[in-house]
C-alpha cells in the first residue's frame, strides 16, 4: 500500500511522518503539496501535525480550503482512508469530515509532553492490532486540543463507538487529572461513522522507534497497513462460512 | 462600505480565555465582574456593495469562514459614516 503525506505551509511533522511511514514501516510514501489536485493513487492520506497557515483564525480553519483538501474530502467520501494527526485532526474537524471542534486547552498552556491514551475501540482499521483497554504512551504538542461537541453530537459519537482514544493515567484510568487539556469525555481521538477517517491529538509518528522512548505509536500504522493490505477478518470469516454452507 | 463582524463563543461553550481574564479582574479587585467572554473582531471593506448585497454575503462569510458554527456565534453591523 502507498501512503501520502500532505504538506501545508506551516506543517512541521511532515518529514517525521514521512520518515516513519517509509523507513520504519517500509511502505512507499509520497509527499502531497496542498496546492495540487493529484492524490497520486495513494491508499491512505495522512494529514501531519504542525501549524498550517500559522494557526491563523482557528487551527486548521484555512487549510481546509486548500485545493488538495477538496480532493481529500472526495477521497474520504469514496471510502478512502484518512488519518489526521494533531493539526491534521483539527483540519478534519474544520473540514467536517469528523464531528466536533477544538478549543484552547483548559489551562491555556501549550502542552508538550508524553501522555497516556486508552484504546476505546479496537475494531477499527486504525487500531485492529491493539486491544481494547490497552494503554499507549504517546507525546502531545498542542495549544488547541480541548475537544468539544454539542451534547447531541457527543451522544451520537459515543453510541456509534466513534471514540477511539481517551486520555488516561498509566494504569488506564480516565481521571480529571489525566484529561490534560480538558477535552469533553477525555476524548483524544475519534473516527467517522463509516470508519475510514480518524483524527487524534497525540503524535504516533513521534513514538514509533525505540530510540525516541516509545514505540506505542506503531500500532496505528501497523493496523492501517494490515487493514489495507489484507482483507478484513470479518469478511474472511463470512467468506469461510459461506464456503462451508455451499 | 465597511462592516464589522464580532465572533464569540456560544453561551454553551466554555471560554477558558475569558475565564482567565475574569480571574485576573477578580484578583485586581473588580469583584463586580460576573462573567467575561472573549471574542474576535473583523473589519471588512466591501467594494461598491449595497446594504442589500452586504446582508447577503456578510453572514455567509461569517458562517463559512470567520466563525466555526459548532462553537461560535457572530453579530455584524455596517460601520456608519464611512
Amino acid at each position: 500500500m502507498k501512503f501520502g503525506v500532505v504538506q501545508f505551509p506551516g506543517s512541521n511533522c511532515d518529514f517525521d511522518t514521512f520518515h516513519v511511514l517509509r523507513n520504519v514501516m517500509k511502505r512507499p510514501t509520497v509527499m502531497l503539496w496542498h496546492k495540487g489536485h493529484d492524490l497520486q493513487d495513494v491508499d491512505c492520506v495522512v494529514l501531519p501535525g504542525g501549524f498550517s497557515y500559522g494557526d491563523y483564525l482557528r487551527s486548521g480553519a484555512i487549510a481546509r480550503f486548500s485545493p488538495l483538501m477538496q480532493e481529500v474530502k472526495a477521497f474520504a467520501g469514496r471510502g478512502g482512508h484518512v488519518l489526521g494527526i494533531c493539526n491534521g485532526f483539527q483540519i478534519l474537524l474544520e473540514l467536517g469530515l469528523l464531528a466536533g471542534a477544538m478549543i484552547r486547552n483548559k489551562n491555556l498552556k501549550f502542552l508538550c509532553q508524553h501522555v497516556h491514551v486508552r484504546i476505546e475501540n479496537d475494531k477499527t482499521d486504525f487500531t485492529r492490532t491493539a486491544k481494547k483497554g490497552q494503554v499507549l504512551r504517546l507525546p502531545i504538542a498542542h495549544f488547541d486540543g480541548n475537544y468539544y461537541a454539542p451534547p447531541r453530537v457527543l451522544k451520537d459519537i459515543e453510541r456509534n463507538r466513534q471514540v477511539v482514544f481517551r486520555y488516561c493515567d498509566a494504569d488506564g484510568r480516565v481521571t480529571e487529572e489525566a484529561n490534560i487539556n480538558g477535552s469533553l469525555a477525555a476524548i483524544a481521538g475519534i473516527r467517522n461513522r463509516e470508519g475510514n477517517v480518524l483524527g487524534l491529538m497525540p503524535h504516533p509518528e513521534r513514538a514509533s522507534e525505540r530510540i525516541l522512548g516509545s514505540e506505542d505509536g506503531r500500532t496505528i500504522f501497523e493496523s492501517l497497513i494490515l487493514s489495507l493490505e489484507r482483507p478484513k477478518p470479518a469478511r474472511r470469516t463470512a467468506a469461510r462460512k459461506k464456503a462451508r454452507h455451499d | 462600505m465597511r462592516v464589522r463582524i464580532l465572533v464569540s463563543f456560544k453561551d454553551s461553550v466554555l471560554d477558558p480565555q475569558g475565564q482567565t481574564v475574569m480571574n485576573a479582574l477578580h484578583t485586581m479587585g473588580y469583584a463586580a465582574v460576573r462573567n467575561v467572554r472573549q471574542g474576535k473582531v473583523f473589519e471588512l471593506e466591501l467594494e461598491g456593495a449595497t446594504k442589500k448585497e452586504a446582508e447577503a454575503i456578510v453572514p455567509e462569510i461569517a458562517r463559512r469562514v470567520l466563525a466555526n458554527p459548532i462553537i461560535e456565534k457572530f453579530d455584524w453591523e455596517i460601520l456608519k459614516g464611512l
